[in-house]
């Protein structure tokens, strides 16, 4: 941080000002002591002492405050596309961020929201400002989505929805709510997690601590890990659980896991945080999908979700998601709501509409809504496809007995390879595939024609490198 | 309940932390100022009832308006582009296309890339880029706000955690500027401290400085080093030219200043609901420029990770395509001059009907608002006597005023002021 005085130089020419204008100006009269010392003026690094004699005068030079701002990494994730788009290998394969693509590993817009763009540019609606809280027909459709329309939670008002600027705005308002209400309350992330999660939490100012989840011996779920570090945590926690398609393992508890979970978070006073970015992507059901969520809320307990569209309808850029918060009663939902907004209002104001819209139209319409159930199975079978070919792939070429069934076990647009750091970068440097550090890759950027190169890089990677 | 059977025994006495919520300590939350006018208005079951709350335009029959450039950009874009993240610092055309209004389109600051720019969640998301990106890398500093000023101004920079401070911009007495108590405080502040400034078109006064005085105000903050933050919300709806009204810009960029600036397309383009404007901070050098920009960046990946693409498109669509520009410049010339002339009927109007006070400043005073000088009580009359909306500090939005209401509005307000 730059606090302390340098000598800095003056550097735009129309920045000094001249003698005369200095007269016209401040004269302080200070030490003769000509080394830069800003009296008390401890808040300016942008003064320069010019010496007189026993006259210090100060001058304002053109140095910008922000002299010390260095440069921030790039982004784990984000910045692995960046990095990709600049190669030029042909091969170049991105399995970096999860981001669908079709076969000819383009990006696809659904058949359902073109349809509902055209409605929606047919009706003409306006571009009036939303509520803090964001479209009612949105956070309606929203909510029933994930809990069932019939759902007791539903039915009682019971649910504060408020849209949010897609999985991580939802996430962000959240962890300020949390911060706000629960000071000193930590949050249990599993490890590994979704790299933005500790970001968003660390920015909020909210303590957190990793759970054990994956493990790497087995490439599965560390279950009693899991079950032992969520009993030990203070209890009034709270448990940040991805619903379904775990990012980045693909891994996911069974149902009859879900219940233990849910059970020792019960018995613990904890408060389950879910985070709901693949429903629908993961086994291809949208319904089923939701039963980790609708399984605690049927438990009565009260619990937190983050939703996000930006896969499961493509709307990616449109940032288009929801924070709901089930209460046990339709008066906390209220106030719980009320203090939501007052978060998002110094954040933003209100959140964007187009990709509410074309939501709402979505799942409010009954023929695209079933249509859309359609497209979901279509892009959750493309990537079961996917599995298969680099499973069988990696299984023809590897006769060292390696077991890479858990391609197939895995689940979601991400399957964590198991390869270092070490190993991750051969994928890259040598090989032109771009994943994150962490050993994922996203499945949902392989097409089938390349299967056989990834399994290549693969199978290199992880017996060559160590 | 379920609920109560399998944990009764477990949790007596467990005050807040018992299963039936965890929420208790929830106090709900006042309503906001600005939006919670709409919100009562609309719920106002009145034939007569008046909006002039927040300020979004409003066409003479008191309809929102989509601009006509908006609507063939929409039409030029649906269903063409995909979906997919923008990069976290936003549409690249879009900003380049945003920097040029507000540093002028041959700048040369913009050539020599000294411009840390990112899209923002409108002005409201760069503000708060900005005070979180001041709370990051200048911790100490504190942020000056003019009183009065827009109040979400407030809850941005306490939510970024960056301590508040006044200096005297309105003057009660003239309901113009208090240039000299502005003087003042900017001479009194510290030396290098951080000042926010309404570039033109003051929310919620509608005093703006003279060029004159923008230039003594510039020549003082080099004098004293100081910090300014521009919030532009309103280019173009001021004087209905958008150079016009970057003139307060442009002449601290002259005098070499180092400024910071947020800008909003919510009224200028009519996009208030698509969120899209811009946060940028002139630096030193390109270098500089790109670190600024790394790290705004790196604020803004856990508060949103990437912003919303379609308003941007519709931006750059429109300012990428000559024609389509020539008709913007167009519309937004005829919205600040409805404005214009609400304010000319208004003024009359209250005139005609012989009020006691004087309402010269409703025509002195420019943009979209109109600070009355009404008192909190006059502005309750106003609602629940005639079902008129409008900010308790007495701002009306100009934009909600029509040739059909005016005259309804004049008597209303020359009701509840004509004994004061």
């Amino acid at each position: 941080m730059a606090s302390t005085m340098l000598s800095l130089p003056c550097t735009s020419s129309s920045a000094s000002l001249s003698m005369h204008q200095l007269n016209k100006g401040k004269v302080k009269l200070g030490s003769s002591d000509s080394s830069i010392c800003i009296n008390n003026d401890r808040n300016s690094p942008f003064t320069k002492i010019k010496s007189f004699g026993r006259i210090s005068m100060t001058v304002a030079t053109n140095v910008s405050r922000f002299e010390g701002v260095t440069m921030a990494p790039p982004d784990p994730i984000l910045g692995v596309s960046e990095a990709f788009k600049a190669d030029t290998h042909e091969m170049k394969l991105n399995l970096g961020v999860g981001a669908y693509r079709t076969e000819e590993l383009q990006p696809y817009v659904l058949k359902v929201v073109k349809k509902a763009e055209n409605l929606m540019l047919e009706r003409g609606e306006n571009k009036e400002y939303l509520p803090i809280e964001g479209l009612a027909a949105f956070n309606k459709v929203t909510a029933e989505l994930l809990f069932g329309t019939d759902n007791p939670v539903i039915q009682k008002q019971r649910v504060a929805t408020v849209q949010g600027l897609s999985g991580t705005g939802s996430l962000r308002l959240a962890a300020a709510l949390i911060e706000r209400y629960f000071p000193g309350a930590k949050v249990l992330i599993s490890s590994p997690t979704w790299g933005n999660h500790k970001n968003i939490f660390n920015d909020a100012r909210v303590p957190w601590s990793e759970y054990r989840y994956y493990d790497p011996k087995t490439v599965g779920l560390d279950f009693e890990g899991m079950i032992a570090d969520i009993k030990a945590a203070p209890e009034g926690s709270f448990v940040l659980l991805h619903g379904c398609a775990h990012n980045p393992t693909g891994i996911d508890p069974t149902p009859e896991q879900w219940k233990q979970i849910a059970d020792v978070i019960q018995e613990k006073n904890h408060i389950p945080f879910f985070d709901v970015a693949y429903q629908g992507f993961a086994s291809g059901s949208l319904d089923e999908d939701a039963a980790s969520v609708r399984l605690f809320a049927a438990r009565g307990i009260e619990l937190l979700v983050a939703q996000s569209y930006s896969k499961n309808l493509g709307l990616y850029s449109e940032r288009i998601g929801a924070m709901n918060i089930v209460c046990s009663s339709a008066d906390a939902a209220a106030r719980v709501k009320s203090q939501l907004k007052r978060i998002a209002r110094p954040m933003y104001s209100n959140p964007p509409i187009h990709g509410a819209r074309i939501v709402a139209n979505v799942v409010g319409d009954p023929g695209l809504f079933s249509e859309w159930k359609a497209e979901m199975e279509m892009m959750a079978g493309r990537i079961k496809n996917v599995r298969q070919k680099l499973f069988d792939s990696l299984s023809a070429k590897d006769k060292s007995g390696k077991d890479w069934s858990f391609i197939l076990k895995q689940i979601g647009m991400f399957s964590f390879t198991g390869l270092n750091k070490a190993q991750s970068d051969n994928m890259t440097n040598k090989w032109h595939v771009y994943m994150t550090k962490d050993g994922r890759i996203s499945l949902a950027g392989l097409s089938l024609a390349k299967c056989e190169y990834l399994a290549d890089a693969i199978f290199d990677s992880y017996h060559n490198v160590s | 309940m379920a609920l109560r059977n399998t944990i009764s025994g477990r949790i007596s006495g467990r005050g807040r932390r018992s299963m039936s919520s965890w929420w208790g300590s929830v106090e709900p939350a006042p309503k906001d100022p600005i939006l919670g006018v709409t919100e009562a208005f609309l719920a106002d079951p009145s034939p007569h009832k008046v909006n002039v709350g927040v300020g979004a335009y409003r066409d003479d029959n008191g309809k929102p308006v989509v601009l006509q450039c908006v609507r063939e950009a929409e039409r030029r874009i649906a269903g063409h582009s995909n979906m997919e993240y923008l990069p976290m610092g936003g549409s690249v055309k879009m900003i380049e296309e945003t920097l040029k209004l507000a540093y002028g389109e041959n700048s040369e600051l913009i050539k020599d890339k000294r411009i840390a720019a990112v899209q923002s969640l409108s002005g409201t998301g760069a503000c708060r880029l900005f005070a979180d990106f001041q709370k990051r890398f200048r911790p100490d500093s504190q942020i000056y706000i003019p009183v009065p000023t827009w109040s979400n101004h407030h809850n941005i920079w306490r939510d970024a955690q960056v301590p508040q401070r006044t200096f005297h911009y309105y003057h009660p007495e003239s309901k113009g500027l208090d240039f000299a108590g502005m003087m003042d405080d900017i001479r009194n502040a510290p030396s290098g401290s951080f000042f926010l400034l309404h570039a033109c078109a003051h929310n919620p006064t509608g005093v703006d400085p003279s060029e004159e005085q923008w230039k003594e105000i510039s020549y003082q903050f080099k004098v004293k080093g100081h910090f300014p933050f521009f919030d532009m919300a309103y280019q173009g709806f001021a004087s209905g030219d958008p150079e016009r009204d970057a003139k307060s810009i442009r002449i601290f960029l002259e005098d070499g200043h180092l400024i910071g600036i947020a800008q909003s397309y919510a009224k200028n383009m009519g996009l208030y609901g698509q969120r899209v404007g811009c946060l940028s901070v002139l630096c030193e050098d390109e270098k500089q420029a790109v670190a600024v920009k790394s790290q705004l960046q790196q604020l803004a990946r856990p508060m949103y990770s990437n912003p919303p693409v379609h308003g941007a498109l519709i931006v750059s669509t429109i300012l990428g395509d000559p024609d389509l520009k020539k008709l913007w410049l167009k519309e937004v010339k005829v919205m600040a001059d409805r404005i214009i002339g609400m304010r000319t009927a208004l003024r009359e109007n209250l005139e005609k009907l012989g009020s006691p006070l004087l309402w010269e400043h409703i025509t002195k005073q420019i943009g979209m608002f109109c600070y009355s000088g009404m008192t909190p009580e006059q502005v309750d009359r106003l609602t629940d006597e005639f079902h008129i909306y409008m900010t308790r500090n007495g701002r009306i939005s100009m934009a909600g005023v029509t040739t059909g209401n005016v005259g309804y509005l004049a008597n209303a307000i020359h009701e509840v002021t004509k004994s004061a």
